[in-house]
């Protein structure tokens, strides 16, 4: 294998900062699940990396179910979008204030 | 060949990712998570993890971004309205923090010796290995996913299924406000249709 592994885990340390400043700063809640699948999809790639390097499949086993919450995660957020719009309220994290201290 | 491959799919991968964030329209962030996944994939091929990438192809683009189209294809347009900007030193503060954790995990990755990578066989990332597993020392994590998701279907329901607006049938505006209410619904209707046609006549004219 030529290609080291800190690239690997360089490249996933860039699209996790990526998609932590996609959730900082969009205020569409679609948005914000897209930037938190990116954020998943970084951490699934170091783990995989890491797997390799130590040669055991326990990474991928741990990325296959991060897999499986990140799909849990999208259904109760899509299911939270759907219900905003049904209710027609605006699909802005920044109007939600109605618990605000 | 791996290190083209290498720079190929991470430079597809970082592009992607920052077409999700930027782009305005959610639909087009979803067809760009989309590369983003498949870029992905392909670098998890790199490393040897067969499996877990057909199962990122799987998962991902067939199932949970089938179900984030659908959504935004119900939201329509008002997906969008949430696009704007927060305040400058709110962006600053919030960029600042980002491109520190990068930085730190930048330094920490090169900065560690990880020593050799280990030799693997044939057998490595395969679905037999990766199966036998799931269903031997991490049987518990498995059976927990799937309550956790059966769980989150049935949220899923709840929240999507509440808040509809009631729609009162003709017996029951007559139980509720009497035989007036009804022809006065019927005459406001009629008037509004009236006055529909009237404006599509008068600029079919024009």
């Amino acid at each position: 294998m030529s290609v080291g592994i800190p690239l690997f885990l360089g490249v996933s340390a860039i699209l996790f900062t990526i998609g932590l400043i996609g959730v900082l700063l969009r205020r569409s809640p679609l948005t914000i699940l897209l930037s938190l699948e990116v954020m998943l999809n970084a951490v699934n790639l170091s783990l995989v990396a890491f797997s390799r390097q130590i040669g055991g499949s326990d990474g991928q086993v741990f990325a296959l179910v991060v897999m499986g919450i990140a799909a849990a995660e999208v259904v109760v957020g899509l299911g939270l979008v759907v219900a905003m719009t049904r209710r027609s309220m605006v699909l802005d994290t920044d109007e939600l204030r109605t618990l605000n201290g | 060949m791996d290190i083209v491959v290498f720079f190929v799919a991470s430079g597809c991968a970082i592009a992607s990712a920052i077409a999700v964030v930027a782009q305005k329209n959610p639909f087009v962030s979803a067809l760009a998570l989309l590369a983003n996944l498949a870029s992905l994939a392909a670098l998890m091929l790199l490393l040897e993890a067969q499996f877990v990438a057909a199962a990122q192809i799987i998962v991902y683009a067939g199932a949970v971004m089938v179900m984030f189209l659908f959504v935004i294809a119900y939201v329509g347009p008002r997906g969008e309205i949430g696009g704007g900007v927060r305040k400058p030193w709110l962006v600053a503060l919030s960029v600042f923090a980002a491109l520190l954790i990068a930085v730190e995990v930048i330094v920490v990755v090169f900065g560690a010796s990880l020593g050799a990578v280990a030799s693997v066989d044939t057998d490595y990332g395969s679905p037999a290995a990766i199966g036998k597993a799931l269903v031997t020392d991490y049987l518990l994590a498995f059976e927990v996913v799937s309550v956790i998701l059966f769980m989150a279907a049935v949220a899923g329901v709840v929240f999507g299924t509440g808040g509809r607006p009631v729609r009162l049938s003709t017996e029951q505006v007559l139980a509720k406000e009497g035989e007036s209410a009804v022809a006065r619904r019927r005459e406001a209707s009629r008037a509004a249709l009236d006055a529909a046609r009237d404006s599509t006549t008068g600029e079919s004219a024009r």
